[in-house]
Formats: structure tokens, sequence, C-alpha cells
């Protein structure tokens, strides 16, 4: 490795979007030949962290670190271990399919659209990678403005009130979380080092109000059950690949806050949170699942599933034992992989018929038999069949869960008998039934939509079949994380309730 | 008074001497042009002789003025800012009906009263620089006297202006009668000893807080902010906002270093009060607004409410916390006026919600400024803001201000749903492409903007330079 990776991965997409908004605006091919070859060239770069990851070590690696603000003990400190490894490649593989989708549907402000897109890409991976908490906020903060601009642009009829109420709720959880940084900083010596931070004990007391500080962030990201209510207005107004995005990484973060802060940080705390972080996220499971059967729109479906399956996936974490936080990760990945597989085909759709009405649709496996095929194995994926890569995840959870807690882990399954419901009966609402006379005459997908979606095809069948290629990144991060937990002082009171729930 | 003393006065004395030579030079021969010229170079001359000053602070020169390092940074702050909001008038001027060159005369006259009040360490030379301000801010908001909203705001500013410092004398005259003394220094010193503590001092004290509130727009008397802000010319609305408030914070901040403000009674909660209150009436009012100059007022109310917090805590750390929140406000505030004021026709000012939608497609580059210059108000990382309120925090988190803290973090947040909205406003689909015939940029005004967001930028990305510079003059104070 003769190039510092991960800031090239960084700042690679960044400096091209800057680059891109340098292009003459009339030049639209030239525009988007640059985005998918920037993005292109980053996956390319990034695929050093599959091949010479070291699996063996907990540690941090492919580390750089560089003196930023000296005065405040601020550096510019980068390094990704197995928790975080894979979300920098599913980041730089979604952004080249972020790409290709939007092809021929972004006709509006070609250049700032793909501009945006790189933006958030480097901005992503830079929260995966970051080392220095002030850093880390930099980044997750800075991603919200294209983020913004790309819903608030580019998204649907009631664009400008989703990209609002997105921005909003992030800021609130962030500016919260911001504070408790401030605190969490005066108290390790005035140094922003997130690996000094794994290595402190903090007092029982103080972990707590850190614990609520940094979840108000990251439960609003996730999202968790009572803070949701951004994630279908943004998921549903958003361009394709802003829901891509959003589906696929963004909201990853939060639960990846909850890995490399809440836990490691103040493991104390997140004992004794975890049974109501349990509770919060098997109601967000069945909810969520529950709201997506009475909708009539795909995309606020989707969005409504993505809230059932994260609740799976801060479920799994909480229960803070190996199955539960390895089925929790790699259900974030399947997550990315499934839900963003499925905003990119209803995209497929969208751009044919412009309409996201469920009842618009019907008898579609006739129309577009190839489409239907691709839609088939993600709808599966979604609802976990065994050889797909939800499977594995969901089995991993729930055992993590049921191991907890009893009563969470069975409740917590019926998750999965109404993830079939809805997502089955919404197969057969658009592709069975009669065709819709409104349907007829639109071309199967094409070359470059059945090329978007095939990686994606892969990786459902990859982790579902031979899922150690990916849980072996993981294993020592991951064992490393729950001796941290579990070594911390036990306090009596959250014993208790664990005693109870059980 | 010797040489040094005088040497030590250089920064005021060519602000003073710049302002009567601009006025000779408009009485013999009247020139747009060659006003603005003299105007810019006196003030570039009054802030070089700022580091020839350097080597003689800190010194007292007569009992009413001091020049430390502090009143230096403050005042290259005030005249960088007075040099922008010139530049900024020269096009907005140029091409107007009615008198051109008399602007800059009053502008001069208003940097100097500022550099008084930051260099004041007497209740005397506060009251002067104060009147020296107001004086020629009444003149300068009504300045363009066709306009009805622009008279309005200046009898509106005059006649709060005037009864404020009312109130500022009346407070002055307590405290002398209690103390002996007009001099801060002392005023600290003997105000500590517990038998001076009366109900009279307090009174003093607290009708001073009166005059200076006003001045400085927190609410309870932010009244006349946002009426003032939409009469005034763009140009002058900045200069309010900016440098006669900032001149205003600074020697509250030199005050307050001097007597611990949370050992002082009933003082400390009553600037707490000050400060929520600003805090929700700047942020919620300016939600409902519909002209951005009065968007701007309002969040002005608010960053003031967001300084005090850093002002309560006290402390190196505070001071420094303030000056630097004040540099990103000043730079954010004057792109933001100065988009305003290059958007501006020759009849009204470009301030309605309406009349920037759409702009990033007619205009992509003064859209992105404004974007950028908003973020920052609003705080968002990279830009200046986001480390002006980190150093907030901090400060307010350091010394356990955890109400204060609290209600910033919220504000925050509801500041970003306007912010945005013009934010969105920008970036929406022009209703009618021509509908608004945009005015020529000049190319002093383009520089202008373009260095303004480099400032931006760089307080934003990379701030060591500026935090080493704040550490070695202005924390000084302590």
């Amino acid at each position: 490795m003769s190039y510092p990776i991960l800031s090239t991965v960084i700042f690679l997409p960044i400096v091209g979007a800057i680059f891109i908004f340098l292009i003459k605006r009339t030049s639209e091919t030239l525009i988007k030949w640059t985005a998918l070859l920037l993005s292109l060239l980053t996956f390319a770069l990034s695929l050093p962290l599959f091949t010479d990851f070291d699996k063996t070590t907990a540690g941090m690696q492919f580390r750089e670190t560089a003196d930023w603000i000296p005065a405040w003990g601020i550096k510019y400190a980068l390094g990704v271990d197995g928790i975080s490894v894979l979300f920098v490649l599913l980041s730089t593989l979604l952004a080249i399919l972020c790409v290709t989708i939007s092809w021929n549907s972004i006709k509006l402000k070609t250049k700032e659209f793909y501009a945006a897109l790189l933006l958030i890409e480097g901005s992503m991976i830079g929260v995966f990678c970051s080392l220095d908490l002030f850093l880390f906020y930099i980044f997750w903060e800075a991603m919200l403005i294209p983020m913004y601009l790309l819903i608030g642009i580019w998204g649907g009829p009631n664009r400008i009130y989703a990209a609002i109420k997105f921005f909003l709720f992030t800021l609130v959880g962030s500016v919260l979380m911001l504070v408790g940084i401030i605190v969490l900083y005066l108290n390790t010596g005035r140094s922003f080092d997130i690996l000094q931070m794994m290595a402190t004990n903090y007092p029982y007391d103080l972990q707590v109000i850190l614990f609520w500080a940094f979840f108000a962030a990251f439960a609003v990201k996730v999202p968790m059950f009572p803070v949701h209510t951004w994630l279908p207005d943004a998921h549903t107004e958003a361009p394709t690949a802003g829901s891509v995005i959003l589906a696929g990484i963004l909201i990853k973060m939060g639960a990846y806050g909850f890995l490399r802060f809440n836990m490691p940080i103040l493991p104390e705390a997140t004992k004794a949170m975890a049974p109501a972080m349990m509770v919060l996220s098997v109601i967000a499971i069945i909810y969520g699942a529950v709201i997506c059967l009475g909708q009539t729109d795909l995309k606020r479906l989707i969005a409504y599933s993505s809230v059932s399956h994260m609740g799976f996936v801060t479920l799994g974490l909480f229960a803070l034992n190996m199955q539960g936080l390895q089925g929790g990760i790699l259900q974030m990945i399947n997550h990315g992989v499934v839900t963003g597989a499925l905003f990119l085909s209803v995209g497929v759709i969208y751009d044919r018929t412009h309409t996201r009405q469920i009842a618009d649709y019907g008898g579609a496996a006739s129309v577009l038999p190839v489409y239907a095929a691709f839609f088939m194995v993600f709808t599966l994926a979604s609802i976990g069949l065994p050889a797909t890569n939800g499977f594995i995840g969901e089995f991993l959870i729930i055992l993590g869960g049921f191991t907890a807690s009893k009563v969470l882990g069975t409740l917590s399954a019926t998750g999965i008998i109404l993830g079939a419901a809805y997502m089955l009966w919404l197969y057969q609402r658009v592709f069975f039934m009669e065709v819709n006379p409104k349907l007829q005459g639109y071309k199967d997908m094409d070359m470059r939509e059945i090329l978007t979606l095939v990686p994606l095809l892969i990786l459902v069948f990859w982790i579902g079949v031979y899922p150690n290629t990916f849980l072996s990144f993981m294993d020592a991060s991951v064992q490393n994380l729950i001796n941290r937990v579990n070594t911390a002082g036990q306090p009596q009171t959250a014993q208790h309730i664990i005693e109870v729930i059980k | 008074m010797g040489a040094d003393d005088l040497l030590a006065l250089l920064p005021l004395l060519v602000i003073a001497a710049a302002s009567v030579v601009v006025m000779l030079a408009v009485a013999f021969y009247r020139k747009h042009m060659l006003t603005v010229q003299l105007t810019l170079g006196g003030l570039a001359i009054a802030f070089i002789s700022l580091f020839a000053v350097a080597s003689v602070v800190p010194r007292k020169v007569t009992p009413l003025i001091i020049m430390d390092s502090y009143a230096l940074f403050y005042m290259g702050l005030i005249f960088a800012a007075s040099f922008v909001v010139t530049i900024l008038s020269y096009g907005y001027i140029e091409g107007r009906e009615g008198r051109q060159d008399e602007y800059y005369i009053l502008l001069l006259l208003a940097t100097l009263g500022s550099a008084v009040l930051v260099s004041s360490n007497h209740f005397a030379s506060f009251f002067l620089g104060l009147q020296i301000l107001s004086i020629s801010l009444y003149v300068l908001i009504a300045y363009f006297r066709v306009s009805e909203l622009g008279n309005e705001a200046g009898i509106k500013y005059l006649i709060l202006a005037a009864s404020s410092a009312s109130f500022l004398l009346f407070g002055m005259a307590l405290v002398y009668a209690q103390l002996g003394t007009m001099e801060f220094s002392l005023i600290a010193q003997r105000s500590t000893a517990a038998d001076m503590r009366s109900a009279l001092l307090l009174a003093g004290l607290i009708l001073i807080t009166v005059g200076a509130g006003f001045k400085l727009a927190v609410a309870p008397f932010h009244m006349w902010t946002p009426d003032v802000y939409e009469g005034a010319p763009a140009p002058v609305s900045a200069f309010i906002a900016t440098v006669s408030k900032g001149a205003m914070l600074a020697l509250l901040l030199r005050y307050f270093t001097l007597v611990d403000i949370r050992t002082f009674g009933p003082l400390f909660p009553v600037f707490t009060a000050i400060a929520i209150a600003s805090m929700f009436t700047g942020n919620l009012l300016a939600l409902f607004q519909d002209n951005i100059k009065r968007i701007l007022a309002y969040s002005s109310i608010a960053h003031l409410g967001y300084m005090l917090v850093a002002f309560l805590a006290s402390g190196a750390l505070a001071v420094a916390a303030v000056s630097y929140y004040l540099i990103a406000y000043f730079v954010a505030i004057l792109g933001a006026f100065g988009v305003i004021t290059l958007m501006s026709g020759k009849v009204k000012d470009a301030d309605t919600l309406d009349e920037f939608r759409g702009l990033a497609g007619r205009r992509p580059w003064l859209s992105g400024i404004f974007t950028a210059m908003l973020l920052s108000l609003a705080g968002i990382p990279l830009t200046a803001g986001f480390i002006g309120k980190f150093y907030i925090v901090t400060a307010g988190v350091g010394s356990a201000l955890w109400l204060l803290v609290l209600v910033l973090a919220v504000n925050s947040a509801i500041s970003l749903v306007y912010y945005l909205r013009i934010v969105a406003a920008l970036y929406a689909r022009s209703l009618a492409e021509e509908a608004v015939a945009a005015p020529h940029l000049s190319l002093a005004g383009g520089i202008v903007m373009a260095v303004l967001t480099l400032l931006l930028v760089w307080l934003g990305v990379y701030p060591s330079p500026f935090i080493r510079m704040l550490q070695t003059t202005v924390a000084r104070l302590i």
C-alpha cells in the first residue's frame, strides 16, 4: 500500500465534486462520465481495504494521524477496524450505483446533482473512518447539507417539507451530541482521541448523561421508534439515488455510532440502558411492519420497512452478545444492500411510469419479466428467506435477542412474519393480478439498469450462502467490544431490570 | 501627554483626521470615487497603525482611554468591518438620488465612536464614544430621505437610543454617587468591597445594563432592531449589526472581566434571563418573517444571546470564545448583508424572500456565497460559525452553565428552520426567470464577497492561526 488509502477514498470524491462544479453546465455527458469514473476509481482505490485487512487484530488499521488544531488537541486521525471497514466498502460500491441509476432520470441541474452525490460519499466515508471525535462530528454534519439539497432540489412534490424535516430532526440530535462531545472532551483531559476515550473509565452518572446525549443523535439517524417520523417523508420525496444513500448508508451511521461510541466509551451506561433500547427496538420492528401493511405508496412502504429492519439491527446490537452484535452489523450491511436494491428497483419503474402508487401497478410481471425476477430476489432477501443474506442476519439477531431476553426475542420474530406478509402482498399487487392497462408498452430493463442491480444481486447470495467472508472481518473487533462492555462495572439496578425482563 | 501617549492614540487620531480630510475634500471637490478612496485610505492607515501601536501597549492614556492588545484587536476588527462596509456602500450609493459623499464622513465618525468604546476605561469615554456612534447612526439610517421606511427607522432609532442613553447616564450617576469614581478599574476594585454593595450601586449597574442592552439589541430591548434593519440602507444595517454591537459587547466584556459577574448578586441571573430571552425571542420571531433583512435582524438578536452564554461563563476561555464568535459573526453578517447590497436595485433594497427565489439559477456564485454565510450563521461545520459555536459551548460547559448550554442547543436547531427557508428559496425553481433584473455586479463588490467567503471557510476549517492570535491578544485581558 503506497498511498494513504483512507484519505484518498474520502477526499477523491470531495475534490472530484469541486472539479465537476467547474465543468460547463451544458456538457452533461462529460459531467456524468466524470462522476462515474470518479466513483469507480474511488471504489477501486478502496479495494485494498478488503484484501489487505488484517482480520486477526481488533485494533485500528490503515491509520493516519496529523495535527489539525493543536490549541484544542484536535487531530486529523483516521483508521478502520473490523466494524467500520465493511461500511466504507459498501459506501464506495453504492455510490457507483447511485450514479448509474440517475443517468437518465436527473435532467435538472445535473452538475449540482453529481457534485452533491460525491460530496455525500466523501463525508459518509469520513464518518466511518474518523478516530477523532471532532473530525467525526464535522463529517457527520457536513453530509447534511448536500443531502438536504439532494432531497430539496431533486425530490418529489413535497420535497421542501421533507428536506427541512430531515435536516431539523437530525440537527436537534446532533446539537445535543455536540454538547455531549464537549463534555466528554473536557473529561478526557481536553482530548478528542476516540481510542483514548475507549480506554478511559468515566463515572457512571456521567456515562448515563452522555449516553442520552449521543442517543439523541444516533437514534434519530437509525431511526429508532419515537423519532423515526422524518424517514418516511425523506425517503419518499428523495430522488432514487437519495433514497439509496439514505437507506444504504446514512441510517447505518446511527447504528454505527452506537457501536463506535456508546458501547466502548460508555460501557456501564450501555449495559444499564440495553433493556430499554431493546424494548424500543422491538416496538420499532412490530410498529414499522404493521404500518407497512397499510401503505399505498411504494417508496413509503419500503421506507417503513426500513424502520422495522433497523429495529432488528438495534435489537441485535443491544443484545450485547456475540451473535446479536455480529448479526446486527451484518444486518446493517444486508439492509444497505437489499433496501438499496429495492429503492433502485422502484427507481427503475418510476422512471417509466412516474407514479409511486401501488394501485397504478398490477401484472407487471408479464410486461417486465426480467425486472420482476430481480425484484423477486430482493423481496425474498428482505423477508429473510434462507440462502439470501437477510436470513443470516435476522437469524443471528433473533438468536442473540433470545439469549438476552426470551420475551423480546419471541416478539421480534413476529416481525419476520409480518415482513413476509407486507412484502409478498406488495409483490402480488405490483407484479401479479390483472395487467394494469397503464403499464402496457413499457420496455423491460436495459443493460445499464441490469448492471446496476447485478452487483447487489451477487452480494445477496454471497452473504446468504457464505457469510463467513464478511463475518470474519468483524470477529476480532466484536469480541473486543464485548469484552470491553462486560468488564465494565455492573450497576445493580440495571442488572435487576434485566432479570425482571427475563 | 508624551510622544508615546500620542503614538498610542494613533489609530483614533488617524480615523478622526480621516473624517476631517473627507469633509474638507467634499467641501471643495465633490466626487464619489475620490471620497470613497479617501475613506478607504483612512481606514487602511488606521488599521496599519495598529501594528505600530502594538509596541507601546498596554498603556493608559489619560484616565479615559486604555490602549491594550485587547483594544487593538477589536479596533482591527472594527476597521476591517468598516472597510468592507465602505466598499459595499460605494456600489450601493452610486447612481442613487441625493448627495452621496457625506455618508462616508458619518461612517468614519461612527467607526471612531466604536473605536473609542472598545478602548474606553472610563464612563466619560464610554458615553462619548457611544454618542459619537449613535448620532452618526441616526443620520446614516435615514440617509436616503426619499425612503419612507428609512425615515421611520431613523426616528425610531433616534427616540429609543436617546432614551436608552438617559438610562445609561442615570446609571452612571448612581454608580458614581456610590463609589466616587468613573474609572472602570477603580469601580471594579471598590465594588468588590462588601460594604459598597448597596442597592444604589446595583440599581446603577442595572440601568447601565439597560442602556447597553439597547445597543446590543438583546431581549427585551430589541424592539427597534427589525424595523431599523429593514428601513436602513443595507450597508448601514450591516454596520449596525456588526461594528456597533461588537464595540458595545467588547466594552461590556472588558468591564465584566474586571468584576466577576458571578459574584455580583442579581446581575448574573439578570444576564442569564436576558441571554435566554434573546435566544428564544430572536429565533422564534425570525420564523415568521418574509423579509430577509428582518430575518437577519432577529437572527442577530439570537446571536447576541449566544455570545452572552460565553460572556457569562467568564474566564480567559470565555473572552477568547466571544471574540472568535464575534469574528465569525462579523464575517457572516457582512457577507449576508453584502449579498443583499449587491442584489439591491437603485430604488429599493432586495430584501423579500421572493426576490431571492431561484437566485441559484441566475447567479450561482452569489447564491453559493449567500448559502455559505447562512450556514455559518446556523453553525454548520466547515464554516466559521461552527467553530465559534463550538468555542462558546466549550466555555459554557467548562463553567457548568447547563441551562444556558441546553437552551443554546435547542435554539441552534430552531434557527436552522429560517436559515434553511432562505436556502430553499435560493435553490427553488424560479417562478419567473426574468422577473427581477439582476443588477450588474461590481468588481470590488465581487472581490469583497470572495474574500469574506474564503475567510469564512478558513476560519471554519483551519482556525489554529486565529486561535493563537486570540490567545496572544484578547486573552491577555485576564
